[in-house]
């Protein structure tokens, strides 16, 4: 026995080459070859990614599937819209309402005050944190409410796709709060500096990119400690976690609030890059989106999450192109598809199919390889 | 109602009754169980053997009585609790982690990090190394530590379970079948190993193989309908004309 194999390394020599493949391909890459409109167009796929990653550990790894990440999306998406909101809505710039100062949707639907839990959003600090303590704490309620009473499998599936569409009707018919269907729009600049030029949406597009680095290397924390084989565990015999003294409820909220976290984030850049926030985009069919971008990356795969929300966001802004009505079946084919064809996503392509071909033809690369008995997990 | 901190028993098990929608499945069920001593209950199936473990262990909630763990009331505690008093439970069927090394099974199973933030910051150190691999020797795993847990047979799995529970260093020990599914030898194997591991812990074990029950018990009870049929040495129920009407003579 080769004490050697036991060790469950930060990064093994796979994630090394395959987080740095990422690196040159978001870094170096995009910018190189895209104009600054897909940039930008790259930037907002990105933001999904997020979403993707927090998927892979609540989902992939840990079993528990949320139809409902749309919710958090949203609500980081939302808090930052407020806050750049309030920026866009001075008196000056809203001189013409009836009740100045106050972002015009508000105007329109009569009112003549800003509501007081918008007053904290004039405040960067306070919204930075709202973008990611807001998800949190509504995925804590949900999850506590949910795991605490044994709810899983299916049910939790469905009662999460429930909350995200109660989250869209609500925010819809709350028009003079939330700006109704419409979302937050005419979104103009972060502390002064505007975000709609060329230059601040490439500079974004970086943020955006080293913050994902960031929520990548959390991930890839939590999938290497002892809290990633536990969530797989339970993900496979929850009865013998439980048996073994862990309170099984703990863990599972706690990967979701991170997960809702991630999300959180993700909502934010997109709302900084593309400008406006609206409930269309946290709905149910996008809140599915999600999960598909995370099964085409491959579910047990932080980087494959990356790959899946990038290639389903740039397939579906190409086929939506030229033919609108028929993304969506596209979109079903395609899950379909990697469901019996690659239950392994992307990430099981990789490593099923040209890793092996690397190692052939570059037998030094071969070194990490398992033994035999342990067929490589895609997941690892 | 008895003196819970009765220092005698290990486990106090007082008028114990669980109803399922009416059918009682455990009916007024009293038994003691002393320190070191390895319980085997028998009897025939649907008598409420899986249940009396499940209600121990808190997978089952009582529906009247009481059961005390060294003075614990083990009816008020979450089944995470009762495994950090000293409970540990096998179930019928193996239950490992397939996905994961026979390592990290054990590890997992080790009384360690068991909250959120201890999971996440769990360092393996020399203690935890060495513990996984004194128990992997127990169970004959030494040599399948880095295979994942998947690839082992029926008999394998049911020894790593074993090992996931004695790592956890349990007081009471309750075991569902331990051999069901063994082959001849595998069975030999596990005799010797639950011989081993009760010499210094209570046990109670749910086995239908008279001879291995033969080999491993103090003292056995007979579940019928929920309640005690007889209670004794092996040689006294398999004397005992109740027990062979209902069970062994069939």
């Amino acid at each position: 026995m080769q004490k050697a194999q036991i060790k469950h390394p930060f990064l093994t020599r796979r994630d090394i080459i395959g987080y740095a493949i990422l690196a040159a391909v978001i870094f170096v890459l995009f910018p190189a070859i895209l104009d600054s409109f897909r940039l930008n167009l790259f930037g907002k796929y990105l933001t999904y990614a997020f979403v993707a990653v927090g998927l892979t550990l609540c989902w992939g790894v840990g079993g528990i599937l949320s139809l409902g990440q749309g919710i958090f999306f949203g609500l980081g998406g939302y808090c930052m819209a407020m806050f750049l909101k309030l920026e866009a809505s001075t008196p000056e710039n809203t001189a013409i309402q009836s009740t100045p100062g106050i972002p015009d949707f508000m105007d329109w639907n009569q009112l003549t005050a800003l509501p007081w839990w918008w007053e904290p959003f004039y405040s960067l600090p306070f919204a930075l944190l709202a973008v990611v303590a807001v998800p949190v704490i509504f995925a804590f309620i949900i999850s506590f409410a949910m795991f605490t009473r044994r709810v899983s499998g299916v049910y939790f599936a469905i009662i999460t796709q429930a909350v995200v569409a109660i989250l869209a009707i609500l925010i819809i018919g709350q028009q003079g709060y939330t700006g109704g269907v419409n979302g937050i729009t005419d979104l103009r600049t972060l502390l002064g500096w505007d975000i709609r030029t060329e230059e601040a949406k490439t500079t974004l597009y970086f943020v955006n990119a080293v913050l994902l680095f960031t929520v990548l290397f959390v991930a890839q924390f939590v999938r290497k400690s002892k809290m990633g084989r536990l969530l797989i565990a339970m993900r496979d015999q929850e009865d013998r976690v439980r048996f073994s003294g862990y309170n099984v409820a703990s863990f599972k909220i706690f990967i979701f609030c991170l997960g809702a976290a991630f999300a959180g984030i993700g909502g934010a850049m997109f709302t900084l890059q593309v400008g406006f926030m609206s409930p269309t985009l946290i709905g149910i069919v996008p809140s599915i989106e999600m999960v598909i971008f995370c099964a085409v990356g491959g579910r047990m795969s932080i980087i494959g999450a990356v790959y899946g929300a990038l290639l389903v966001n740039w397939a579906k802004t190409t086929f939506s192109e030229s033919f609108p009505e028929l993304w969506l079946f596209g979109l079903g084919a395609l899950f379909i598809a990697v469901v019996m064809a690659f239950p392994n996503g992307l990430a099981g392509v990789w490593v099923e199919k040209i890793e092996p071909l690397i190692k052939k033809f570059w037998p030094g690369g071969a070194k990490d390889t398992v033994a035999p008995a342990a067929k490589p997990n895609p997941a690892e | 109602m008895l003196d819970m901190n009765n220092k005698n028993f290990v486990l106090m098990v007082e008028d114990l009754t669980v109803s399922f929608d009416g059918f009682k499945a455990v009916n007024d069920l009293s038994f003691y169980v002393e320190p070191n001593e390895c319980r085997v209950i028998i009897g025939p199936n649907g008598a409420g053997k899986t249940t009396v473990l499940d209600l121990i262990c808190g997978r089952t909630r009582a529906t009247s009585g009481s059961i005390a763990f060294k003075g614990k009331d083990l009816l008020k505690m979450r089944e995470d609790q009762i495994v950090h008093a000293g409970v540990g439970r096998k179930f019928q069927t193996p239950s490992v982690y397939e996905d994961l090394t026979v390592f990290a099974n054990l590890e997992l199973s080790y009384p360690k990090g068991h909250s959120v933030f201890g999971a996440l910051f769990f360092k393996r150190d020399e203690a935890v190394r060495q513990r996984i691999e004194e128990i992997a020797e127990m169970i004959f795993l030494s040599d399948l530590l880095t295979q994942k847990a998947a690839f082992l047979s029926h008999g394998q799995k049911q020894w790593l379970e074993i090992g996931m529970l004695l790592i956890q260093d349990p007081e009471l020990l309750m075991l569902d079948e331990p051999v069901a599914g063994m082959s001849v030898a595998e069975r030999k194997k596990t005799a010797e190993l639950l011989n081993r591991i009760i010499a210094d812990r209570s046990v109670i074990v749910i086995e239908h193989d008279m001879s291995f029950v033969a080999d491993i018990a103090t003292r056995v009870t007979v579940l019928h309908q929920g309640q005690v049929l007889s209670e004794g040495s092996m040689e006294h129920v398999q004397n005992d004309p109740k027990v062979v009407e209902v069970y062994l003579g069939h």
